[in-house]
């Protein structure tokens, strides 16, 4: 297929990871993570607007609006996704994904509605079980806790079940 | 200096997952939808070293756990709920940054709605503490605290299970 054309192996990519994850571990003694950094950001935007809350909620206080280790983790993310995707002639603008495109159309709008209703929902969930696919996915299973191998059976049932509702019969 | 380990393993990290080519939506969606798997060909591999690793390094003592509580009310249902999400968005917290690093701009709407899901989570947090959070509290536990075993037997009977897995899907051509 002509993904494979200019990509390494996944199974290479995703096992130097793991050595990456490994190293973070020992060097830094952080496990990654991203989905706390929204909340995070999250509330350094409400300071702008609306600093009582950011101030009295307890979600707010648990994690509070500063940037931490993976606040530039995530940040980081951006970056080396970006100089990969340059060194490589792999970086392309695109407003909608060609999957999409062939179920809804290339209507700009309707893919970025979804995008932003389908990251809040995600985020709330994400949250509500207290991690993402990086720190239930990777970090937990990695580890053996329980709550990752949980999480990640949801993670994955629940996408699977609205890709259906989204592409029945595609 | 955490700030700039920070930003060197997440270089790293977004290098590998843009080379991986596991950033796109297409990619998300094709493993959500059991048509391409290359998204859990790069989390299988990331799992199967990194668990032998920390392992290894926790057994010398040189690193320490760092595990989530197991609430299972939670756990599962904010699982459930990410994965309604994730189907819809196609991109998950961490890809979709990179995904944004590497033009893919319909994820810099998905940025805007975690932000926004993420204040109307603490904004619900209050209300959820006294329910989902206490059906199922069984706090920090691992597979191999639970079966009462030993964690390389664990470990050992995972890393066959996830190279079946990976051989199957070879097979399947996914």
């Amino acid at each position: 297929m002509a993904r494979q054309a200019k990509g390494w192996s996944p199974y290479l990519a995703g096992a130097l990871s793991g050595l990456v994850s490994v190293g973070s571990v020992w060097v830094a003694g952080k496990y990654l993570g991203a989905s706390t950094t929204f909340v995070r950001g999250a509330g350094m935007a409400e300071r702008l607007y609306a600093p009582d809350a950011v101030a009295t909620l307890a979600y707010y206080l648990k994690e509070k609006p500063v940037i931490d280790w993976q606040f530039l983790f995530v940040l980081g993310i951006a970056l080396g996704a970006f100089i990969a995707a340059k060194a490589t002639g792999d970086f392309k603008v695109q407003l909608v994904p060609d999957t999409w495109r062939a179920r809804f159309g290339d209507g700009v709008g309707l893919r970025a509605l979804a995008a932003f209703v389908g990251g809040a929902v995600a985020m709330f969930g994400a949250r509500l079980a207290d991690g993402c696919p990086s720190g239930h996915g990777l970090s937990g299973m990695s580890q053996l806790a329980v709550s990752g191998y949980l999480a990640g059976a949801g993670f994955f049932a629940g996408g699977i079940l609205m890709a259906r509702l989204l592409y029945r019969g595609k | 200096m955490d700030l700039l380990f920070g930003l060197l393993t997440g270089v790293l990290f977004g290098f590998l997952l843009q080379r991986g080519q596991v950033l796109r939506y297409d990619m998300q969606l094709g493993a959500l939808r059991l048509k391409d798997m290359t998204i859990v060909k790069f989390m299988l591999s990331h799992i199967m070293v990194a668990m032998v690793g920390i392992y290894l390094l926790n057994d010398l003592g040189l690193v320490k756990l760092s595990l989530k509580a197991t609430v299972v009310g939670a756990n599962a249902l904010g699982g459930l709920i990410f994965g309604l999400g994730w189907g819809l968005v196609g991109y998950c917290p961490g890809t979709s940054l990179g995904a944004v690093g590497e033009g893919r701009l319909d994820a810099l709407a998905a940025i805007a709605g975690m932000l926004v899901g993420a204040g109307i989570f603490a904004r619900a947090y209050d209300g959820l503490l006294p329910t989902v959070y206490t059906w199922g509290d069984y706090g920090k536990i691992t597979l191999a605290g639970v079966l009462g075993v030993n964690h390389w037997l664990v470990i050992a009977v995972l890393l066959i299970a996830f190279v079946l897995i990976l051989r199957w899907i070879e097979r399947k051509g996914l």
